[in-house]
C-alpha cells in the first residue's frame, strides 16, 4: 500500500502540492486527473523519491520513501530522458544494469507487442515510437508501484491504444499503477478509481464502477462537474 | 469494443460475451480466456475482468472448473433463457423509446411490419 499522509511541496512563494492524504491500495489502477499546474507530476515526482516533500510523510508498505524504495517503484516521467544514440536494445540493457527487477524477457515482448524493432535507434523514432518504448522500458520491471506521467501525450490513436494494452497485460493484484493524462475517456475503461487535483489539493476520489452506478456518469462528465464549477466560481 | 461510459463497464463485457453465446460465435463448453487475456482484448482494469466472470458465473452462463479456467455452461435450456432475456430487454428500451416519441404499441407494431418490408431483400 502507497500513503500520503499530508504530504505539501513549496517551491519559494509558489504552493505545488498541498497537503494531500491518500492511501493507494494493491491491485488498483489509479488516474490522476487534473489541469495543468493542479500538482500531479511534483505529486508522482515525491512519490518517486526524486522530489522531497517539504512537509509530510510518504510509504509504501510502511516503509518511508527514499533511495531504497526506488527499487519499489517505476516512474515514467514526461519529458524525454533518454540519449538518441542509443537503440532499442540499449535502452534495454541500460535499464537492466541500473534496476534489479528488470526483466529483459518482459522487455523484449513488450518491443515486439507494440511494433517496434530492437535495432532502431532512438533519433529515427516518431513520438509515437518513443512513447511506446518509455512504456516497454518502465513496465518490464517488476516493480510495486507504477507511475506513469502523461503516457498517452501527442501520440496516435493506434499508439494510445497499444500502451494501454501495455499498461493492462502487467496490471496485477500485486501491484498499484498510477497513470495521470489530460485524456480522461482514455482511462474510462482502464482505472477503476478517479482522483482529481485542483490548485495543488486534492479535490475528488471516486471508485468509478460505484460512480456510474449510483449516479449514471462518466469520469468525463465528473471532470466537468468538478473543474466547470471551479472555472465558474473563479 | 466501444463502451458507453456512464454505466459499469462489467456490465457491458457480461452482455458482449452473452451475445457472443447466442450467436454461436462462443460454443457451449467452450474455453474462454483467462482473466488478464480478457482484460487485455477488451483493454479494461483486470478487476473489472474478473468481475465479469464472477457475474457471468452468477448467472450460471458459465462455470470455472478450479486450475482449468472459465467455459460456457454446456445447458442448453440455459442460454436458450438468456437469449429471451436479452430479447425482453432490448425491447422493454424500445417501446420506452418508442413511448417517449409519443408512439404507441399499434402504431409501432406497423412500423415494425413496414421496416421488415425494406430491410427483407
Amino acid at each position: 500500500m502507497l500513503e500520503t499522509n499530508n504530504i505539501t511541496k513549496k517551491y519559494l512563494t509558489k504552493v505545488a502540492v498541498d497537503d494531500i492524504s491518500m492511501k493507494l491500495e494493491k491491485g488498483h489502477i489509479y488516474a490522476i486527473l487534473g489541469p495543468n499546474g493542479s500538482g500531479k507530476t511534483t505529486w508522482m515526482k515525491m512519490v518517486a523519491g526524486l522530489v522531497k516533500p517539504t512537509t509530510g510523510l510518504i510509504k509504501i508498505d510502511g516503509k518511508d520513501i527514499g533511495v531504497d524504495t526506488r527499487n519499489e517503484i517505476a516512474y515514467m516521467p514526461t519529458e524525454p530522458f533518454m540519449y538518441e544514440w542509443m537503440t532499442i536494445k540499449d535502452i534495454g540493457k541500460y535499464y537492466q544494469d541500473f534496476f534489479k527487477d528488470f526483466s529483459m524477457e518482459r522487455y523484449e515482448n513488450l518491443i515486439t507487442d507494440m511494433d517496434l524493432n530492437m535495432t532502431l535507434k532512438l533519433k529515427t523514432l516518431s513520438s509515437g515510437m518513443m512513447a511506446k518504448l518509455k512504456i516497454a522500458a518502465t513496465m518490464a520491471r517488476q516493480a510495486k508501484v507504477y507511475l506513469l506521467d502523461e503516457p498517452l501525450n501527442g501520440i496516435d490513436l493506434l499508439a494510445r491504444d497499444q500502451v494501454m494494452k501495455a499498461i493492462v497485460t502487467y496490471a496485477d493484484e500485486d501491484n498499484t499503477l498510477v497513470i495521470s493524462s489530460h485524456l480522461v475517456e482514455e482511462l474510462e475503461m482502464v482505472a477503476d478509481t478517479a482522483v482529481f487535483f485542483s490548485k495543488a489539493k486534492l479535490v475528488g476520489f471516486y471508485d468509478l464502477d460505484n460512480m456510474r452506478m449510483e449516479e449514471g456518469i462518466s469520469v468525463a462528465d465528473k471532470y466537468r462537474e468538478i473543474y466547470g464549477k471551479m472555472s465558474k466560481e473563479a | 469494443m466501444n463502451f458507453n461510459s456512464n454505466a459499469p463497464i462489467y456490465l457491458q463485457v457480461v452482455d458482449a460475451i452473452k451475445l457472443d453465446i447466442i450467436n454461436g460465435r462462443l460454443k457451449a463448453g467452450d474455453k474462454l480466456p483467462s482473466g488478464r487475456d480478457l482484460a487485455v482484448k477488451y483493454t479494461i482494469n483486470p478487476n473489472t475482468a474478473a468481475r465479469v466472470y464472477q457475474e457471468l458465473e452468477r448467472q450460471e452462463i458459465c462455470f470455472t472448473k478450479r486450475g482449468m479456467g472459465t467455459f460456457v455452461t454446456e445447458d442448453q435450456v440455459r442460454i436458450k433463457l438468456c437469449k429471451s432475456q436479452m430479447a425482453e430487454e432490448t425491447l422493454t428500451s424500445f417501446l420506452l423509446s418508442l413511448n417517449d416519441l409519443g408512439i404507441t404499441k399499434e402504431e409501432a407494431i406497423e412500423m415494425i411490419n413496414e421496416a421488415n418490408d425494406i430491410c427483407i431483400v
